[in-house]
């Protein structure tokens, strides 16, 4: 079994805000990522996919491919984007970066090949905030 | 010791969180969205930004400092982090009121934000990176 990993990056804005409280209580809650006016993060998304090496291209999937699929699905949806405002697959949800993983990993379990076997991704807010997600 | 007569440059790497648009607003829609492609969507986007602050002269007598880097890094909290931090820079920083928030034009604002506070003696020369593959430097 082979793990391979595929990297892209998008820029966006976004805000942290549950329109079920009020504006104090999201403040309180989200501090300065509540801002009303948005602020926005250099995101970084690590895709793995695993598998056993084809016998005929020794590749375990085709990572021009798999970065075409990525483009195609996620990044064209999310770079230079408002994340609450212009994003599909996220309308209704709190734009948390636990929630975009899962979003992203929605978009891509729908997009792949259904023989394709979907790791792992991982998204970088910053250098020093990430998640990871392993579609459990 | 010889050293001392020497300028020495000391380096401070502060970071900062924002969305802006690049958008000309006398210009219409249709060229703004040319000139500045996706950078021009209106709902915003957003970077981490890096902001390297570079101070040369000679270290003091004294203490041996160029310039205390704690200080140096309070100034850039102070001055610069606080103002942009977590914010819209076109929405709510009074800086970027009637000014395009590029690259090139944030590093001017913040040089002359830090310019005034620090020692005219010394040196500052800024560096400010949008994303890990663009950055700008001020002044050249």
């Amino acid at each position: 079994m082979v793990y391979i990993t595929r990297i892209e990056h998008f820029n966006a804005a976004h805000k942290l805000f549950n329109p079920s409280w009020s504006k104090e209580k999201n403040e309180d809650v989200f501090g300065k990522c509540a801002n009303e006016n948005w602020h926005g993060h250099n995101f970084e998304l690590y895709v793995t996919v695993k598998g056993v090496p084809d016998k005929e291209t020794g590749f375990v999937f085709d990572a021009k491919k798999l970065s075409v699929i990525i483009k195609d699905h996620v990044t064209d949806l999310l770079d230079h984007k408002n994340l609450n405002v212009d994003v599909e697959f996220m309308k209704g949800k709190i734009c948390s970066i636990e929630n975009l993983i899962i979003g992203i990993w929605e978009q891509l379990k729908n997009n792949l090949p259904a023989s394709t076997q979907l790791h792992a991704l991982k998204l970088y807010e910053t250098p020093r905030i990430f998640v990871e997600y392993f579609g459990e | 010791m010889q050293s001392v007569s020497n300028k020495v440059a000391v380096f401070r790497k502060e970071h900062f969180n924002a969305a802006h648009r690049l958008n000309n607003p006398a210009w219409d829609d249709a060229t703004n969205k040319e000139i500045f492609g996706k950078c021009n969507n209106p709902s915003y986007h957003g970077h981490n930004y890096d902001l390297i602050v570079r101070v040369t002269g000679v270290p003091e007598e004294g203490t041996g400092y160029v310039m205390d880097t704690k200080k140096l890094s309070d100034l850039i909290k102070e001055k610069v982090l606080d103002k942009f931090d977590h914010k819209n820079l076109n929405e709510d920083c009074v800086e970027f009121k009637n000014l395009n928030p590029t690259a090139e034009n944030i590093v001017i604002v913040i040089y002359n934000l830090l310019r005034p506070e620090i020692k005219s003696d010394l040196d500052i020369q800024l560096r400010l990176y949008e994303t890990e593959r663009n950055f700008v430097e001020y002044p050249i």
